[in-house]
């Protein structure tokens, strides 16, 4: 590399490389390193306590149930949005009329704030006045008004904040898929009609569904890891700066009311909460990984 | 998306490293030296904002720069006390990790004669180990607000026990108009404190060195909160929550336990048609309560002046005595924090307002307690939540929150 080009290099990527190691590497270091101290609201904490934050964390009955009910809600949540957005996708690409306008209403919630999203949910749609949108469609049906967001049992909030999720993120993953489709050559089809495939289910086994493939395992991964870090619907939605209930409390928003509340802010353990965080991510999206190769 | 997403874990964890930017970059550009500056939250009510800037303007020794902070306040000023030398004054409610960590300078030469002008309860929950660091500014409080031509219509009496206010929400409760609003999560925020007091138990025990709750009646009077619960008296799901006066001012609720500040807007929609109640007692060992907090003037230990912050502070919130009262009473409905003040308000002299005064002077209790921890208070109201709104074992459940409590309280001794 001659100096010239050298200097070109760096002049392109050196803002990058400098943002990515200011920005993102280094907090991601001291993160690490202030997991090790009691840093109660410093970040220059003096205090070394080993692995202390990870054992409280570890033993932080409020903090393992978030982790669990998230193991939960992901289990749930990817394989609904990995089908309706499929099935979206399907639909969308067979549509032969207004292609674009079904694939825009579709993919417009995308382009919706959660926050906007969360409070048009909270508070006009499963509003729990007899007025709220979802009680008026309830009464229809003779059904008795509910408290969506504060019925804990059965726990009505759930589909508060899974529809939420389910209308501002389909479309992003049907886009995925669309395109995808879209790279399945038409000659694969017509092979497969001429070797005696039947149109509808046995093509989409055995056609459609290899061709998709790559989408569907970035479509998992993402969901996977969207699934462990839900923050904007949940925190909106049942949360405030006073608290947030014990229930359907993601990872992210204990840690943040840990590390950054009104209270007191233990960036200690909350620093060992990401971490610990980031690794159940990192482990799950590998495990899962390693079964969808060995599935295939 | 994907990567935005992604994205928020590194946010979350840049965050946590951001907190040391934040800090030194909070506008010190731009104003003189030597200027003041000043922190409120944003209050709710019009006017404040002109007048606490009116009141700045008007300090003869120094420039003072006032921000209005809307947002999520509390978090705010413990993230700039970590390392910022700005604000050089703010408004706030001691806690002990800021004494601990030297973030806040001690008042207590500000007072002089007029120590003991201030309400008394007020001032100690403003002091840690024996030194005064807020100078209290006005006095918040919550009473139960209820409609007396409603309680009429269904025979019910104005609760003054616990199971008086269970079964005034059962039977107030006709579909259309609710019994009972304490706020969207059923009242665990709002009410664990006065359901405790009620039973004749606190957060803290007296001397302030163990969980005031590690008795069986906790779990007997949780488990009375329980049976509100379940009772189908209570609004739940409301597009306001319980510091608004919406749903008692729509009629969605015939009682609504909220601040005194939503005092003048419900007197203009329900005219006489208003009373107030302390939280009543669980029984003759418990006490009818109201929950009392002050948002009170405080010094930057790592401002660049504490001496002229100091002296700010002094002349508006201990001298100049028509401004706290103007400030208190003139926008929303507050109580002076003085006793000398009190008296000079128009708007407390008759009707539910006097009557709050009484609650406030017979059964004021500090609602947060500076050694009542973030953590502590976390466990306990998750420990709530869980009886309350899951049915979960009152006892079990206690019993983890008190372990938490002891364990936060020792480390706050330390």
């Amino acid at each position: 590399m001659t100096r010239r080009t050298a200097l070109t290099f760096w002049l392109f990527v050196g803002p990058f490389a400098a943002g990515l190691l200011l920005f993102t590497y280094a907090p991601i270091g001291w993160s690490a390193y202030l997991s090790f101290f009691d840093a109660r609201n410093t970040v220059t904490p003096t205090e070394f306590v080993g692995l202390g934050n990870y054992v409280d964390m570890l033993t932080d009955r409020a903090f393992l149930d978030s982790l669990g009910t998230f193991s939960l809600f992901a289990l749930f949540v990817i394989p609904t949005t990995v089908v309706l957005a499929l099935v979206l996708a399907l639909m969308v690409d067979r549509v032969r009329v207004a292609k674009a306008f079904f694939r825009s209403v579709f993919f417009l919630p995308f382009a919706c704030s959660y926050v906007v999203a969360s409070l048009v949910w909270k508070m006009s749609l499963f509003s729990g006045v007899d007025t709220g949108v979802a009680n008026t469609v309830f009464g229809w049906f003779g059904g008795d008004p509910q408290a969506w967001v504060g019925t804990v049992d059965p726990p009505l909030y759930w589909v508060v904040l899974v529809t939420a999720r389910l209308w501002l993120q389909l479309g992003f993953y049907m886009i995925l898929f669309i395109a995808a489709l879209q790279r399945i050559p038409a000659h694969l089809y017509e092979a497969a009609w001429t070797d005696g495939a039947a149109p509808g289910w046995q093509t989409f086994r055995h056609v459609t569904l290899p061709g998709v493939r790559g989408a569907l395992v970035a479509v998992l991964v993402l969901n996977l890891i969207n699934a462990y870090q839900a923050f904007d619907e949940f925190y909106n939605i049942l949360g405030d700066s006073r608290g947030y209930p014990p229930f359907a409390r993601p990872p992210l928003v204990y840690l943040y009311y840990t590390s950054l509340g009104s209270g007191g802010q233990d960036l200690g353990r909350g620093s060992a909460g990401a971490v610990i965080l980031a690794l159940v991510i990192a482990l799950v999206t590998l495990l899962s990984g390693k079964v969808f190769r060995r599935s295939s | 998306m994907g990567v935005e997403r992604s994205r928020r874990s590194f946010l979350v964890v840049a965050g946590l490293l951001g907190l040391a930017a934040c800090g030194s970059n909070t506008g010190r550009e731009g104003s003189a030296a030597g200027t003041l500056r000043h922190w409120y939250h944003a209050y709710g009510e019009d006017g404040v904002q002109e007048a606490v800037r009116r009141y700045a303007a008007a300090y003869p020794d120094a420039d003072v720069e006032v921000q209005w902070n809307p947002g999520d306040y509390d978090s705010k000023i413990v993230t700039a006390l970590q390392n910022s030398a700005v604000p050089d004054v703010f408004e706030a409610q001691i806690k002990v990790d800021w004494v601990r960590n030297k973030q806040v300078v001690p008042l207590d030469d500000l007072l002089g004669d007029a120590k003991d002008d201030f309400v008394a309860t007020l001032l100690e929950s403003q002091t840690v180990d024996g030194k005064l660091y807020g100078i209290p500014q006005a006095i918040d409080t919550q009473v139960l607000f209820y409609r007396p031509s409603l309680l009429a219509a269904a025979g019910v009496t104005p609760p003054t026990t616990v199971d008086g206010l269970l079964d005034a929400a059962k039977r107030l409760n006709t579909g259309g108009v609710r019994g009972l609003f304490a706020g969207n999560d059923g009242g665990v925020g709002v009410l664990t404190a006065p359901l405790l007091w009620s039973a004749g138990l606190d957060f803290l025990s007296e001397d302030g060195t163990a969980p005031g709750f590690d008795d069986p009646r906790a779990a007997t009077v949780f488990a009375k909160f329980r049976e509100l619960h379940t009772g189908g008296g209570l609004l739940l799901g409301a597009p306001t929550d319980w510091a608004d006066p919406g749903a008692f001012v729509d009629g969605k609720a015939a009682m609504q336990w909220t601040g005194l500040w939503n005092l003048p807007k419900i007197t203009e929609a329900h005219g006489d048609d208003v009373g107030v109640l302390p939280f009543p007692a669980l029984d003759g060992d418990g006490a009818e309560s109201v929950p009392v907090g002050a948002y009170s003037a405080m010094v930057n230990a790592r401002g660049a002046d504490t001496d002229a912050a100091k002296a700010y502070v002094k002349w508006l919130w201990v001298e100049k005595t028509d401004y706290q009262t103007e400030f208190a009473t003139a926008f929303g409905a507050h109580l002076p924090a003085r006793a000398s003040l009190a008296e000079k308000a128009a708007s407390l002299r008759d009707g539910p307002g006097k009557d709050i005064v009484g609650f406030v002077a017979d059964g004021g209790r500090i609602a947060s307690p500076a050694r009542w921890s973030a953590t502590a208070n976390t466990a306990l109201s998750d420990a709530v939540s869980r009886i309350a709104r899951e049915g979960a074992d009152p006892v079990g459940e206690l019993r983890a929150a008190v372990d938490v409590a002891r364990a936060e309280i020792a480390r706050l001794g330390r």
